[in-house]
């Protein structure tokens, strides 16, 4: 995918890569805090969640890159994922917290006496480890079917899923839905029994994180090179032929959509537990067509473009808003324009024009392989 | 709505009662007055001294004197003496101070303070008040002031002493429809009958209160409709401009809210530019120079925009929504640089108050301002697009991009006036919203998604849509308020238009063509 470099030497990269994330950072984690190679908790957790991100990018990637569908309410998908192991993670506070009370703290001010019935069975782990991935999913398919049966689609569907974003926000923020409201579930206690600020829970959740990305790069490539990923990248070049050809692109893309949901709901439920807390303003309008441009910035259209791009632009903010908070929203707006206006094909684009300058001897002509992935 | 008229008829109850109980007091120094110490005042003046000299007695009658004979152009007078007296006297002269404020204002020019006159000598007077509300209403014209004025005379009427006096009171009451009388006349209503005549008037105001009811109700649903079109027509001021932007060009432009932003930080700038460079009789006219200001520094920001950004995007609309969507952020961010968090932009004065639309439902003259200028915006937009030369050619390129540019209409350039004249309408609605809320950077982000919704619902390219989705999700949404509450009255109507966007795809009015994908 990367210009020139083989399919052997791209296996070689992502084996060697995965390697280095899933045990070398955290074996330098492991070292003495005055050792030169160190890698501080702070950092370990950082990466933690950024690769939770890239996740989710990954999702987007493929129905934005590979399929052309630009959704703007990922972060809703996101958000589902990362309340259902949110409202476990309350439950299992259960008596440690402000109040004594098996109840979660804001249902007591809110002065809920009883746990509301859709609470009960987040008690359970290995239920919320499946309402991640289902609860997502399902929501995903249903506002899909509706959506793409009534052929919504190009900024249509931008701007429906949009008004998604908002009104998940909307709602997620009102105190009688019972989901903490504004302030959102935080101030976790444990996870599965371990304390969940304890340095060795958070580099377990972080190697889980790089293991979870590595397997949803598997997938998704699975899926871009199956005969069906053809058929994805096929509706993104031309809808209309595609339908004539006999396929069903609703169909496909329903169910690019549901996939697509369901890395991100595993993506939140990744993220949760690495960041502590998890408030609708995670979810709304505005963090969800920033997630569109993660994968815009890496590289629309290519697997690794989505993870470098999430990691890449995550970093950067982390950076920008310790130490010039006022400038994150120029920047950001910036990088909106400059992405689609100088880099349509984002960092990979850059770096494989490059690769492929150096190969071809850079007189001539670069011809770019992948195809636009515009409309 | 309810909450508070129920509020302000608590305020007033309680202000009754506790004026009840001042003239009870005063009639009861009276009596006392008279019994022990007779002392009679003859003239204001004689009243005036015995209250600034005189004992207390003295100063009771001279309060009651005062109350009948006094004349407003004492207030200044007894202001004075008010602010310099004991916590006691100044209670004592309270009513008599009350009394001639009001009677100053019964004959002020503006109608709006004869009302507020003769409501609060209804609400908290009391039978000293009748020559004075009944002078007045034999000399006024204005019909509200008039309908104010008997309001007040048959309320001070509830408590006269003659059954018959008052039975005439709740009738005429119940006449009037007014919502001041009906906590009265509830109660009224709840009071056991041990005789005949009690009967008839616990009857009477029964019945009196039953059509007050009635009419609330109707005049309730009034109102929301009328808070309905209000909304409408700002949203319909949003989305004139996204709908033609959209509509001619397929530009989604995510930064529309921005331009809205900047239409109303150009009203506060020309509003600080007046305060600051002009007198304070030329205030009032700041904002007819903000309301084209407002548009034209839009129109010439998107003129910018479109020439530097949009123009390298035209037919990749959902590049152009992501790279709209970063000029927005910028614009927001450079807002709240320049001008910080909140600034609210004050409205002249021709545009405070109401128009009393009928008993119990009134327009505030902003909102009316706000319909009255989408209604102009709409006709502008008509006449621009149906009546003028470069209306036809906007429509032609509407219709066919390429045959337009081989007659030689300048599609580019029509571009970027049409880009620059959508801009330049959100300007106008930003400086519109200045007048029902305060101005922030995130103006725009908080309309953005409705007015979108309202061009899809409406159904692209078509300007008769815009309209009716726009009248249609406003109305709906206040109509759904009250029983579903904001938040879930916006996930209904969400709901709605992905429904209605099932049966019909492409909006309410569609292009007609043959293209699969128009």
């Amino acid at each position: 995918m990367t210009g020139g470099l083989s399919r052997f030497g791209l296996g070689l990269l992502f084996w060697v890569m995965g390697l280095v994330l899933l045990v070398g950072i955290p074996l330098l984690n492991l070292l003495p805090q005055d050792s030169v190679f160190h890698v501080s908790d702070f950092t370990l957790n950082l990466f933690g969640k950024f690769f939770a991100f890239a996740i989710l990018a990954l999702g987007i990637d493929l129905i934005w890159g590979y399929t052309g569908i630009l959704s703007l309410g990922h972060g809703v998908f996101f958000g589902l994922g990362a309340y259902a192991i949110g409202m476990h993670l309350m439950l299992e506070i259960g008596a440690e917290g402000v109040y004594g009370t098996s109840l979660p703290d804001f249902m007591v001010w809110n002065q809920v006496k009883e746990l509301p019935w859709f609470w009960k069975p987040f008690s359970s782990f290995w239920f919320s480890l499946l309402a991640v991935v289902l609860v997502p999913m399902t929501f995903a398919a249903f506002f899909g079917f509706f959506v793409f049966r009534s052929r919504i689609r190009g900024v249509y569907f931008a701007i429906i899923t949009q008004a998604l974003a908002l009104v998940a926000w909307l709602v997620f923020n009102r105190n009688e839905t019972n989901l903490g409201g504004t302030n959102g579930l935080t101030n976790f206690k444990h996870i599965l029994g371990y304390s969940i600020n304890d340095p060795g829970t958070q580099r377990g959740m972080y190697v889980l994180t790089v293991f979870f990305l590595g397997l949803a790069f598997l997938l998704c490539r699975w899926i871009t090179q199956s005969r069906a990923g053809r058929v994805l990248v096929a509706i993104r070049d031309c809808e209309q032929r595609v339908l004539f050809t006999g396929y069903s692109p609703a169909n496909y893309k329903l169910f690019v959509f549901v996939i697509s949901a369901g890395l991100a709901g595993i993506a939140g439920a990744l993220y949760v537990p690495q960041v502590g807390i998890i408030t609708p303003n995670q979810m709304g309008v505005l963090p969800s067509i920033e997630m569109a441009i993660w994968v815009a910035v890496g590289g629309r259209g290519t697997l690794t473009g989505a993870v470098v791009g999430a990691v890449g632009v995550n970093w950067t903010r982390s950076y920008l808003t310790n130490h010039f908070p006022d400038l994150w929203p120029f920047f950001l707006g910036g990088l909106f324009i400059a992405v689609v206006m100088f880099f349509p094909k984002g960092v990979v684009g850059i770096f494989s024009k490059l690769w492929t300058m150096v190969r071809v001897g850079k007189h001539k002509s670069v011809r770019p392989k992948v195809a636009e992935a515009t409309e | 709505m309810t909450l508070s008229l129920k509020r302000i008829l608590l305020v007033q109850v309680f202000v009754m009662s506790c004026s009840l109980l001042g003239f009870g007091a005063i009639g009861w120094a009276q009596e006392s007055g008279t019994s022990s110490t007779p002392i009679e005042i003859i003239g204001v003046d004689h009243a005036m001294r015995a209250l600034t000299d005189g004992a207390w007695t003295e100063k009771k009658i001279a309060v009651a004197y005062l109350i009948e004979h006094g004349e407003p152009d004492l207030l200044p007078q007894l202001e004075e003496l008010r602010s310099n007296v004991n916590r006691r006297v100044r209670r004592l002269m309270k009513p008599v101070i009350n009394l001639l404020r009001n009677k100053a204002n019964l004959v002020s020019e503006d109608s709006e303070a004869r009302r507020a006159a003769a409501r609060d000598l209804g609400t908290r007077g009391g039978p000293e008040a009748l020559p004075l509300l009944k002078n007045a209403l034999s000399t006024e014209n204005d019909r509200w002031v008039r309908y104010d004025l008997e309001e007040a005379i048959n309320l001070i009427n509830l408590e006269h002493a003659d059954p018959q006096v008052r039975l005439a009171a709740i009738t005429k009451l119940g006449d009037l429809r007014s919502a001041f009388a009906l906590p009265d006349l509830e109660e009224l209503a709840q009071q056991p009958a041990d005789n005949l005549e009690q009967q008839t008037l616990t009857n009477a105001a029964a019945e009196a209160s039953r059509r007050i009811q009635q009419w609330h109700d109707i005049a309730g649903g009034v109102e929301t409709l009328l808070q309905g079109l209000s909304l409408s027509s700002i949203l319909l001021l949003m989305a004139l401009g996204l709908a033609i932007v959209f509509g001619l060009m397929g530009v989604i432009n995510m930064a529309h809210g921005e331009m809205m932003m900047i239409g109303a930080y150009a009203t506060f700038v020309v509003q600080e530019i007046f305060r600051a460079y002009l007198g304070e009789q030329f205030f009032d006219y700041y904002f007819i120079f903000a309301l084209p200001c407002a548009f034209f520094v839009a129109a010439f920001i998107g003129w910018i925009l479109e020439g530097t950004l949009i123009r390298f995007l035209y037919g990749r609309p959902l590049e152009t929504l992501l790279v709209t969507w970063g000029v927005g952020l910028v614009l927001i961010q450079g807002a709240r640089v320049i001008f910080g968090d909140l600034t609210a932009v004050q409205a002249p004065s021709w545009l405070k108050g109401g128009v009393q639309i009928m008993v119990g439902v009134r327009l505030p003259h902003n909102r009316l301002f706000i319909i009255l200028l989408a209604i102009f915006c709409v006709a502008g937009i008509y006449l621009l697009l149906y009546r003028t030369g470069i209306g036809l050619r906007i429509r032609a390129v509407l219709q066919n991009r390429e045959m337009s540019a081989c007659l030689g209409i300048p599609t580019r350039k029509l571009d970027a006036y049409t880009f620059a004249f959508g801009s330049g309408l959100a300007g106008l609605a930003g400086s519109a919203l200045t007048l029902v809320g305060n101005v922030d950077p995130e103006l725009g982000r908080n309309y953005i998604v409705d007015s979108f919704m309202v061009v899809v619902a409406g159904g692209v390219g078509k300007l008769a849509g815009t309209i009716i989705a726009a009248l249609g999700i406003g109305t709906l949404n206040k109509l759904l308020e009250p029983s579903f509450g904001a938040v879930y009255g916006k996930v209904t109507i969400l709901v709605l238009i992905i429904l209605f966007l099932q049966f019909r795809p492409s909006g309410l009015f569609t292009m007609k063509g043959r293209h699969l994908d128009s």
